[in-house]
């Protein structure tokens, strides 16, 4: 099965053969490297760009103004703070021109902790992305989900901000994206690159399909009856395993869904799921104050008050400047399986 | 303007120049140079009496503006010339055959206002038809957009070009030197014209307290065979022959220029600072006294040409002043290119 980095691959070269993307770039995402994750390894249209972040929003900007439909990253999300007035004019671009400039663009970027990446290299964005208004927000959990959320991303007129959960990168899925082959083996034979010289190689890439996973449309992850768990990311494999273990241990029947779309987000979908349980938490990486969960929490109390149960829960990130270093301050800042489990139980355990 | 100033700028125009442009072109330029003062006077006066809110524009620079405007490629599509404005670019969209009246509308925030629907301060044109980007109210971002329409037509070959302009104090921003690295990218050079437009202030900040360079297009210099020029931007013909050999250059090489061009600014930098008449150079006067002094043109003429203007913005604002203003749902266009689901939050809080 492929990993989370060869699914995008594969979606953006399906995005060069068969909608039309001509410009992919951004810090070393041409070759030889392809990208720090290897996310744009051997693609034809991957070029290196400047190192500048704001040149690289404007590049793409102006390429959809043009009527490219270009994708460019940013190496980390972390150093996309200093692009926001631009990512302000890619989302307010239709709006401010009376609807005369759309602006269709992919901007990728690697998101959130789990690599021991320190201060600058472990930041989530959620909440931020989502104030840019007119600006879609999407953040895959699995090689699939990221595979159909890139050719959705890229189909769309609006700017898409592609959040790419770095930890995630290199898990492998549990299911075959259409024209993958079985053999894993095979498939990393195909699109990767060598270690080493890598001058005269070339990607053989396998007869993709069509696969869309529609923008604003959450993932039942998990069926379930007594609580529901509204995650995204790299929280969403974490939160799964512990709904399965519940289930399998006899102790909870955990719903879990899996936004996949934070803007516009799926509302319906979260509805239905609360109002078949009555119990709710939001769980994402991301920092306490003004988090995105937060917004989901309010509209919760305020639309669905009394189908509620019990009081409905957040379980997120600390607010501090920083993930630090040391395993031991990440581990603090950050939920954790066990966090999780002790959350969900906590959930199923107050009386009605 | 004192009359010393005024006959120092005049015998800076050289008289062997102006006999190089058709006398009818000339005075094509002096109308509409007139329609576009016109028109922002028009506007500050629309500001003060309360019939807008915000005015900032561009009165002092018609004369570089009316040039670069009268020598746009045209059209849509990467075939003809993007341009990447700031907000005191009336000229060069009159020169491009804008209709005054529209920038009235967009003055009253009417929802005639075909620029933004009665959203964004005057002078912030949209046309995709003639390729004119979106023109914000963040000084400089421009400067990077137009990398991406640069790159398209690098791509895409002919010879439309794309133009960008901006203020000078806006070239401390990083988003200008953005522009000229990647303009000047070895990989692929970026048939950019990159004009800056030095009034000498920001504001209210003089820009020689701030810049150190003797001039911003020395920033090309740091650029192997980038071409670069300062010239006299209240001069319509210095200005139309230094824009027409920089076009030349970007649409035959297909490599960037940096052209910076001096102008006055009359009105200050906009309504926050009161708008008011300031005592620099202006470059229809100096224009003036030139045209007369060649006999291209008459006081004659040139009074009745002020009339003619000034009755055409009377009647458009008249007109303005009959169209109504965006209904309150209007918002909710516009924020997504597919529209809004039933679910999508509107009701502002609980």
């Amino acid at each position: 099965m492929a990993n989370m980095a060869q699914a995008i691959r594969m979606a953006l070269h399906y995005g060069e053969e068969k909608l039309g993307v001509k410009e992919i770039f951004g810090e070393d995402v041409g070759a030889p490297l392809g990208g720090v994750f290897t996310v744009t390894q051997g693609l034809k249209n991957a070029w290196n760009s400047p190192l500048d972040e704001r040149g690289i929003v404007g590049a793409a900007l102006g390429l959809a103004w043009a009527g490219f439909r270009p994708v460019a990253e940013i190496q980390f999300v972390d150093y996309i703070f200093n692009t926001i007035d631009l990512l302000k004019l890619c989302g307010n671009s239709l709006w401010c021109s009376g609807g005369k400039f759309p602006a269709p663009m992919v901007i990728m970027t690697p998101t959130g902790s789990g690599i021991h990446g320190s201060i600058y290299h472990s930041h989530s964005f959620d909440s931020i992305a989502s104030k840019i208004h007119g600006m879609k927000v999407v953040c895959p959990s699995t090689p699939l989900d990221a595979y159909g959320l890139m050719i959705s991303a890229i189909k769309d007129d609006n700017p898409v901000l592609y959040l790419k959960p770095k930890a995630l990168l290199r898990a492998k899925g549990a299911e075959l994206i259409p024209g993958e082959p079985a053999d894993e083996k095979a498939l990393k034979e195909m699109i990767d690159a060598p270690i080493g010289d890598r001058s005269k190689w070339k990607p053989r890439w396998p007869e993709l399909e069509e696969f869309e996973i529609p923008l604003g449309q959450a993932k039942i992850a998990k069926e379930g009856t007594d609580a529901t768990i509204i995650t995204h990311g790299r929280m969403a494999p974490i939160c799964l395993d512990v709904a399965r273990n519940l289930r399998d241990e006899g102790r909870g029947d955990v719903e879990v869904i899996d936004l996949l779309t934070l803007i516009p987000y799926d509302w319906a979908t979260i509805t239905r799921s609360i109002r078949k349980t009555g119990r709710v938490i939001f769980i994402n990486e991301e920092t306490e104050i003004s988090n995105f969960g937060e917004h989901l929490f309010r509209r919760v109390i305020d639309e669905m008050f009394y189908e509620l149960a019990v009081r409905p829960r957040l379980l997120c990130g600390k607010a501090v400047p920083g993930i630090g270093l040391s395993p031991v301050l990440e581990y603090a800042s950050v939920p954790q399986k066990s966090d999780v489990e002790t959350a969900i139980q906590e959930l199923l355990a107050e009386p009605a | 303007m004192s009359k010393k100033a005024s006959a120092d700028n005049v015998k800076s125009m050289s008289d062997a120049l102006y006999q190089k442009l058709d006398q009818k072109l000339l005075l094509k330029i002096h109308e509409i140079m007139i329609r576009a003062r016109v028109l922002e006077e028009r506007l500050i006066k629309m500001s003060k009496g309360g019939e807008g809110f915000f005015w900032i524009g561009g009165p002092g620079e018609e004369a570089f503006n009316v040039a670069l405007g009268l020598q746009v490629k045209k059209g849509r599509g990467t075939d003809y010339d993007f341009l990447h404005l700031h907000y005191r670019s009336s000229a060069i969209m009159l020169a491009m055959g804008a209709q005054p009246i529209d920038t009235i509308r967009q003055m009253r925030t009417a929802v005639t206002d075909p620029y933004s629907r009665g959203r964004n301060f005057v002078n912030h044109y949209a046309i995709p038809e003639w390729n004119v980007m979106p023109i914000a109210p963040t000084i400089e971002t421009q400067y990077s957009t137009c990398i991406g329409t640069g790159i398209a037509q690098a791509r895409t070959g002919g010879d439309g070009i794309t133009i960008v302009n901006g203020g000078d104090a806006g070239t401390a921003e990083g988003d200008f030197h953005s522009c000229l690295v990647w303009s000047n990218r070895p990989a692929l050079p970026l048939p950019n014209l990159i004009i800056v437009t030095n009034n000498g202030f920001g504001i209210s900040t003089p820009a020689r307290e701030q810049h150190g360079e003797e001039h911003i297009s020395d920033w090309a210099r740091a650029f192997k065979g980038m071409p670069f020029k300062t010239i006299n931007g209240n001069d319509p013909v210095e200005s139309w022959f230094a824009i027409q050999e920089a076009m030349k250059y970007v649409r035959t090489q297909r490599k960037p220029y940096l052209l910076e061009t001096l102008t006055s600014r009359l009105n200050g930098h906009s309504s926050s600072s009161g708008a008011n008449r300031v005592n620099e150079p202006d470059c229809i006067t100096l224009f003036e006294e030139k045209l007369l002094k060649l006999e291209i043109t008459t006081e004659d003429h040139i009074a009745k040409t002020w009339e003619r203007c000034r009755k055409e913005s009377d009647a458009d604002y008249a007109q303005v002043k009959t169209e109504p203003f965006p209904e309150g749902d209007d918002i909710w266009n516009g924020v997504f290119a597919d529209g809004l689901n039933d679910s999508y939050p509107k009701k502002g809080g609980s």
